[in-house]
């Protein structure tokens, strides 16, 4: 499978990237190439092996109830480009 | 044509747990912006969510209460999608394998009749922070506070034929997890919401029409509405000639109307993966049955052994057992009372919720206790006072004016059940009245009533009317 240039933009959007124009033919090579690595290694016979979530074999730990965190807004939100109010503001996201 | 509607509804639960599902932060509602989110909350990099294991034990307790199958193995996913208040860009949820499986719900619809329908599947995930769009001109405002807090999400089959059937299954899956204390199902703060997929299809056809999804309801009055709504649009739609596109709506209640959320973007596609974050869950049977020994009476159960026990009726039994506390306070009602359940039955789901619902307050902080009902009841049982005098001593009682044998006394209202007494009350009715006397005598029996009235209303409403009646019908 190989992607052109109409895919690459779609795909960028998704991901909310911006990406240029002229970069377009070079995204659209490297990640056909990368597909077809994929197709490589679909064509490997799988089908008696379990599919791998995790490479552990154990459960999930279980933490009890209980509240460990303190507030640290203001160290946080430092690091935040905008905040009023105690929120977190972010260009607006709907009409 | 005569269309059937097809309902499915998807019930985020959020689980009343002290601290978030994957991080130590608390999920107390109505805290300052922001500060109730930690780093695993915010998304840091590198940060390591760990399940808290009181959110399991209240998935396991649901799939008990509605008979589904508990997962021994479940597994978290992430749902990748793209929006602020979800800093993570995935949400942890269940796609796969969910912890709790093919449970039922009984409801009790219009007729009388019950009806099972089938519950897919119970997951655990986390919800999302809060965007806040007004205030700011050209921004959003995020508060993550509630990004992380567990949720239950119950999903129905397609099971519910009508917005009624709808109504009914929401509520009660509302008090059941109230019964279950995992959720306060607190829906004005949004504890307790509700996605409804609709479809309709001409009667008698297997197949599904194309559905809607309509979003994040908060009411059970909107919830009926909503549906109301889409099933009227849909099957305006179709007979017009038209198409229904899979969609998800938004109810507008000021409106009254569902409106489309698409943007020009295709559908999600929200690539679901298991988390690698996260281990699988494994649930222990010694878990489960450690959990099902816990459980409380259920409501169903509840309401046959009040049935059984009290000889209610189907709908009062319904009513008193609607909440766990409503039950609780009236089993103590009539205990402490030692009389007849039907007449305390009638007293709280009378009075006693009236006053309730008249000055908008909770069970736990009306002014008239169990105790304090019983104490009115009594007086009611052994003729102290009549039951028309009953509800101007539990309006007293109600105002904080003393418990009922100091209202009774303090007002003078004991009934009147000396025979001597009620007579000269009578004969001076008698005699005020000779026209209807008259009347009466030549064959108008329909006056009795007025007779009676007349005594009772010159005894202040203190004579016994049982005595009335029979002293009366002698000297008329």
């Amino acid at each position: 499978m190989s992607l052109d240039n109409d895919d690459v933009r779609h795909i960028a959007h998704l991901a909310r990237l911006g990406v240029d124009e002229a970069d377009l033919a070079g995204y659209a090579r490297d990640l056909s190439d990368i597909l077809r690595f994929v197709e490589t290694m679909n064509s490997v016979d799988t089908g008696s092996v379990e599919p791998l979530a995790h490479p552990i074999d154990m459960a999930q730990r279980l933490r009890p109830d209980t509240v460990t965190e303190d507030n640290q807004r203001e160290l946080f939100q430092a690091l935040a480009p905008a905040v009023e109010d105690g929120l977190y503001l972010v260009p607006r996201v709907i009409e | 044509m005569e269309w059937e509607t097809v309902i499915g509804l998807e019930v985020h639960a959020q689980l009343q747990t002290r601290s978030k599902i994957f991080s130590g932060s608390s999920t107390a509602y109505g805290a300052e912006p922001n500060t109730q989110a930690s780093l695993i909350d915010l998304g840091y990099p590198g940060m390591l969510p760990v399940l808290n294991k009181e959110a399991v034990r209240m998935a396991v307790k649901l799939g008990l209460a509605i008979g589904a199958k508990v997962s021994e193995r479940s597994v978290f996913a992430r749902k990748n999608y793209f929006y602020p208040d979800l800093p993570k860009g995935y949400q942890i949820s269940q796609y796969e394998l969910p912890v709790v499986y093919e449970g039922s719900m009984d409801i009790e619809l219009d007729d009388g009749s019950t009806k099972t329908i089938g519950v897919t599947r119970a997951h655990l995930e986390e919800d999302a922070g809060k965007s806040l769009h007004e205030g700011f001109e050209t921004m959003t405002g995020i508060d993550l506070n509630r990004a992380g807090t567990p949720l239950l999400e119950i999903v129905s089959e397609p099971d519910l034929r009508s917005p009624k059937e709808a109504v009914a299954y929401m509520k009660k899956l509302h008090s059941l997890v109230r019964y279950l204390e995992i959720c306060d199902g607190n829906m004005q703060e949004g504890s307790f919401r509700c996605d409804a997929n609709v479809s309709v299809r001409p009667k008698g056809q297997k197949e599904f029409g194309t559905r809607t999804e309509i979003k994040n309801v908060n009411s059970f009055r909107f919830v009926e509405k909503a549906i109301e709504y889409e099933v009227e649009r849909q099957i305006d739609l179709l007979e017009s000639g038209g198409t229904v596109v899979q969609e998800t709506r938004l109810y507008d209640p000021g409106k009254g109307e569902t409106r489309s959320m698409r943007t020009k973007e295709e559908a999600n596609d929200y690539r679901y993966f298991p988390d690698p974050d996260l281990l699988p869950l494994e649930i222990e049977s010694s878990f489960v049955e450690t959990v099902r020994a816990d459980l409380p009476e259920l409501p169903d159960e509840k309401k046959a052994r009040f049935q059984g026990d009290y000889g209610l009726n189907a709908y009062d039994a319904g009513v008193l057992t609607a909440t766990r506390e409503m039950g609780d306070f009236y089993e103590a009602v009539v205990k402490a009372s030692g009389g007849d359940p039907k007449l305390a039955a009638n007293w709280v789901m009378g009075d006693f919720s009236g006053f309730m619902n008249k000055d908008g307050v909770e069970l736990e902080a009306a002014p008239v206790t169990a105790e304090g009902l019983a104490g009115l009841i009594k007086r009611i049982e052994d003729k102290t006072i009549s039951g028309k005098i009953a509800k101007d001593v539990f309006e007293a009682m109600w105002n904080g004016e003393g418990d009922a044998d100091t209202i009774i006394d303090k007002k003078g209202l004991k009934q009147i059940t000396d025979s001597s007494a009620i007579e000269p009350i009578i004969d001076e009715v008698i005699a005020n009245n000779p026209e209807q006397l008259e009347q009466y005598r030549a064959g108008k029996d329909k006056l009795f009533g007025f007779f009676v009235g007349q005594v009772m209303k010159a005894s202040k409403g203190k004579a016994n009317p049982q005595q009335v009646n029979e002293l009366l019908k002698k000297k008329l």
